[in-house]
């Protein structure tokens, strides 16, 4: 039997009881793992244990897929319309809704980041995300396209199958938001692997998701390790498509396991070193301010976070003052604490990661204007840091860190810092200050990424696409874009007279 | 003053229920600043029976609404609410129509006649599913970037609200037109004057009350109940009003295009009448065609825009045919809409039950014969049988006139060639169906026919997600499915120059 977490929260951000089981989510059902083994869920704040999950072997990989394959043939993909998905995904999301402050809980409890930013951006950005994909389902149209009298020439965009979704854990419930949306609207059963770090709000879901009336099979959650799960999903010889979304280094494998098995369509997100280029006419004021979120929203572990800033010679100096003085205003701690802005980084290994980056900066010669220490003595604490005196061959400057550590870098004018803002294998954001608009638009449009913003950092919608050029990524999530990732296109040519 | 609502007491379903009778103007019900203006009177089809009074609308009334709706465009909604908002709001008035479904079934079968199981399940289950269909387009009403010159300029549209839409709606789906009109206007964040039909006002004064629960700004939606020749008038000449869209007669279609034609160039879509072929061809299963062809001319009693209101069958299955037509065609109960045994219930007003009539005798007077129907119904109610016409000519009024009543047309033809010239053979083009088993055949046939909507082996059955439409004299423009977003919106191109100095002289 697997277990159940109960647990009385009592913070002064949130009080209430849960209790669920967390068990694999397969057919509907929560059950043990294979090898009745679990894993255990970690807090970041101080390292102990809050509760077990159920293990998933590459054989409830299997089970999983027979499930979502069945599932598919006989009560969802073309046998349910696009009003009756609609319908199921509008409850969800109503359901998410009443269950809002206990998801927040969770995530913060879970992740560490603060209850503030788990209810008001993660959860409240999930629920926003389903409701914008529930109105989707209704309206997967192909086309009609001219040819000759002598036929008729149409296409479906009929769902994919089985889909596999692997999820990260820097926003667990907003990953699994942005996969189920669409992957759901367009017709398709889902096997989704979330990280084995941060499970909890992904088996909550699952109960929303019996509660909401999706038939059993439909949406399957195996929680497991990326080298064994995750690696039995990316290399199924029965999943049509796997989306992933985490580092480049694990993106590479998935992309490789695909191939090697069914040539499996493929979207990834991944990493990103996102530069933020603050020309001298910037509002000064709010280019600091935005600089900050950029670099230090989400514990700096965000794919898109602005963690190259470049600023124009002219105000370099008192931009970087300022900078200081607002990373010293960060307030690090109890992610509970309705002051707090920064709560632990997620585990022991990202910890160690981030602190060994902080080392190789230090080492490289570069300076430590603000933090470059542990916070506290317990958990996974890190003071916001910024680095200055830096140059292009420094790992900090090259590499993705996923912490609060941002590096701040003078330039001089347009095509210099375009030259060096492009000069990564990233691409997956960047942002432009400057009250110029003419020179906004046409640096946006010469820096090689995915999303550029324009005076704001870290503003997504559920409605515009997200992904990454070059090395961080393929595809795009959000917006009607994601779609395309969820169906496959047939063209069907009825011959109306053609004789041969 | 006037009490601005009614008492209504349901003697059927032992209901009884307070209904507002006053004019909706900015959230609120309100009485006419015309105080010579008289009172509109809603009658039971069924019994002839008064409902009850509501305020009707003058010219005077309809500027205030159109100035209400003006300013709410201008403050609350247009550019100032976003697509999310408006997407939640629809969803809520959904839901707020799933609640009070019942209720709403009851007054619409009371005020229409049709029956009320029908109502409910179809009528408003349809309506409340129109509803969350265009609250989900609300966010996401996209223009496009296009490449022009990556140097020097960034071109892009946006797809804006057109602004104050007049929209007048008729009495044969009241709640269900009211619903395919409010969906894509408030999706893409037009404000809305509502003229519903003078014959058929209650339901849509019922909605507004939803509307104000649901939370939408003041000023978003009003409703007007008035004469069509006064408020539809008012609306159509209104140089205060961007876009006009109408359902309802040819007649009164083309009244309205030259109005606005006349005042303001508002914008004008109109879902006009028609005169709707089907097409049985040999191959077809008969019998099933036959069901489709019942449907299509019995359904609402014959009070529908695409009625399958003449049926051409080909000549080697057309002794068969018939004899299965006729006595399906007779199953159907036409009663009270409270009766369970109801199938379908009266034409809606002594007005059209005396104009049905007046085809049925006129079919009769020039040649057609009489395979089922022509008994007039002694007592009360705008009760007509269903009622089937052979031996027809393409000269006879009942096979050129639009009837818009349970009155069917039946002819013949040899080659599909001819079929297809038969029923093309109109200057409507709403619907049109075929049955077939023929595949190839129906392709081409389904090519062939002028029609907006063209049914194989089927119809009458509607999609919230599939446009409808008319070709030639059926209409102008589209409702349903996305195109309805196109009437709806205007679209602004923006040329926006970062890089281009320009030399003068040139």
């Amino acid at each position: 039997m697997p277990s159940t977490f109960t647990h009385e929260f009592n913070t002064p951000a949130f009080k209430g009881k849960v209790s669920f089981s967390t068990g694999l989510f397969i057919n509907g059902q929560f059950v043990d793992g294979s090898d009745n083994t679990t894993i255990d869920v970690i807090n970041p704040t101080n390292g102990k244990v809050i509760t077990t999950v159920s293990e998933a072997t590459p054989k409830d990989v299997d089970i999983a897929v027979e499930a979502a394959q069945k599932a598919f043939d006989t009560v969802w993909g073309l046998n349910a319309p696009g009003a009756t998905r609609s319908t199921l995904m509008g409850k969800l999301a109503i359901l998410m809704q009443e269950n809002a402050d206990e998801l927040a809980a969770l995530e913060a409890s879970d992740n560490g980041k603060t209850f503030n930013f788990a209810r008001n951006v993660d959860v409240a950005g999930s629920i926003d995300c389903i409701r914008y994909y529930a109105g989707w389902a209704d309206k997967v149209t192909g086309q009609v396209l001219e040819t000759t009298e002598a036929k008729l020439t149409y296409t479906r965009h009929e769902p994919i199958g089985v889909v596999g979704q692997i999820i990260p854990w820097n926003f667990p419930l907003l990953m699994m938001a942005w996969k189920l949306g669409p992957a759901l609207a367009c017709g398709n059963t889902i096997v989704l692997k979330p990280s084995e770090f941060t499970p909890l709000t992904a088996i909550k879901m699952c109960h929303l998701m019996n509660e909401a009336g999706f038939p059993p099979g439909v949406i399957n959650v195996l929680t497991g390790y990326g080298g064994t799960t995750g690696h039995a999903i990316s290399s199924h010889m029965k999943i049509e498509k796997v989306a992933f979304t985490g580092s480049t280094l694990v993106g590479r494998k998935i992309m490789e396991s695909a191939a090697k098995s069914n040539l499996k369509n493929v979207t990834l997100e991944l990493g990103g070193k996102s530069p933020n280029i603050i020309f001298d006419d910037a509002d000064l004021e709010q280019a600091v301010n935005w600089a900050a979120f950029g670099i230090f929203f989400n514990h700096g572990q965000t794919c898109c976070a602005g963690s190259r800033i470049f600023v124009q010679e002219g105000i370099y100096d008192e931009f970087l003052k300022r900078f200081t003085e607002k990373t010293r205003s960060i307030k690090v701690g109890d992610p509970f604490a309705p002051d707090t802005f920064q709560g632990p980084q997620v585990s022991e290994v990202q910890f160690n990661r981030i602190m060994s980056y902080i080392e190789s900066g230090k080492q490289a010669g570069a300076k430590v204007v603000v933090g470059g220490e542990r916070q506290g003595t317990e958990g996974y604490f890190i003071q916001p840091t910024v680095f200055t005196n830096v140059n292009p061959s420094m790992k900090i400057v090259q590499e993705e860190i996923f912490g609060p550590v941002g590096v701040v870098i003078k330039f001089k004018d347009e095509d210099d810092v375009i030259k060096q803002a492009n000069d990564t294998v990233y691409g997956l954001a960047s942002a432009v200050f400057t009250q110029n608009l003419n020179r906004a638009i046409n640096t946006a449009h010469r820096l090689k990424a995915g999303t550029a913003w324009i005076n704001c950092v870290n503003s997504l919608n559920a409605n515009v696409p997200f992904g990454g050029f070059k090395q961080s990524g393929i595809g795009r999530e959000l917006g009607e874009y994601a779609l395309h990732n969820y169906t496959s296109v047939k063209a069907v040519h009825v011959n109306l007279g053609h004789k041969m | 003053m006037a009490s601005l609502s009614a008492r209504i007491v349901i003697r059927a379903t032992n209901r009884e229920l307070e209904i507002p009778t006053g004019l909706f103007i900015d959230n609120q019900f309100v009485p006419s600043v015309d105080s010579a203006s008289e009172p509109i009177q809603a009658v039971n089809p069924s019994t002839e029976e008064p409902i009850c009074s509501v305020v009707a609308g003058s010219a005077k009334d309809i500027d205030i609404a159109v100035a209400a709706a003006r300013k709410a465009f201008n403050t609350t909604w247009g550019k100032n609410v976003t697509g999310f908002e408006r997407s939640k709001l629809l969803n809520k008035l959904a839901d707020l129509m799933e609640r009070d479904q019942d209720i709403l079934a009851e007054v619409e079968s009371l005020n229409n006649g049709k029956p009320v199981k029908i109502a409910r399940d179809f009528d408003i289950g349809d309506s409340i599913q129109c509803l969350r269909y265009y609250a989900g387009w609300a966010d996401k009403i996209t223009g496009q970037t296009i490449e022009v010159d990556n140097k020097t300029k960034l071109a892009f549209t946006k797809h804006d609200p057109i602004g104050v839409c007049g929209q007048i709606i008729p009495w044969n789906y009241p709640i269900n037109m009211w619903a395919w009109k409010v969906g894509p206007a408030l999706a893409c964040g037009c404000t809305i004057v509502m003229k519903p039909s003078e014959l058929t006002p209650l339901t849509a004064l019922m909605l507004s009350k939803l509307i104000a629960e649901a939370g939408f700004p003041p000023g978003v939606v009003n409703t007007i109940p008035s004469l069509g020749s006064v408020g539809g008038a008012a609306l159509s000449a209104h140089m205060g009003v961007d876009k006009v869209a109408f359902t309802g007669s040819t007649v009164t279609g083309r009244k309205i295009m030259e109005a606005a034609a006349k005042s303001n160039l508002k914008k004008v879509s109109l879902e006009l009448g028609g005169k709707s072929p089907q097409i049985v061809f040999e191959s077809a299963d008969l019998d099933q065609a036959a069901n489709w062809a019942c449907l299509g001319i019995l359904y609402n009693t014959g009070q529908d825009c695409t009625a399958g209101s003449r049926l051409y069958v080909q000549d080697t299955v057309y002794d068969k045919f018939i004899s299965l037509l006729v006595p399906k065609a007779k199953e159907l109960v036409i009663g009270d809409g409270f009766d369970e045994k109801s199938g379908g219930g009266p034409v809606v007003s002594k007005t059209q039950f005396d104009k049905v009539w007046r085809y049925i005798e006129s079919g009769s007077a020039q040649g057609a014969k009489l395979a089922l129907g022509g008994q007039k119904r002694p007592g009360k109610g705008f009760f007509v049988d269903p009622t089937i016409f052979t031996d027809i000519n393409a000269n006879m009024d009942i096979v050129r006139d639009e009837i818009f009543g349970p009155v069917l047309s039946v002819g013949r033809f040899k080659t599909e060639e001819e079929a297809i010239s038969l029923a093309n053979d109109t200057s409507y083009g709403l619907g049109a169906g075929l049955h077939s088993n023929d595949a190839n055949q129906c392709m081409r046939v389904s090519s062939a026919l002028e029609a907006g909507t063209v049914w194989v082996n089927q119809y009458n059955l509607l999609n919230n997600n599939v446009p409808f439409g008319g070709k030639k004299q059926s209409g102008i423009g589209r409702e349903l499915g996305s195109y309805a977003l196109e009437e709806y919106t205007s679209v602004k191109a923006v040329h926006w120059n970062f890089g281009e100095k320009l030399d003068w002289p040139l």
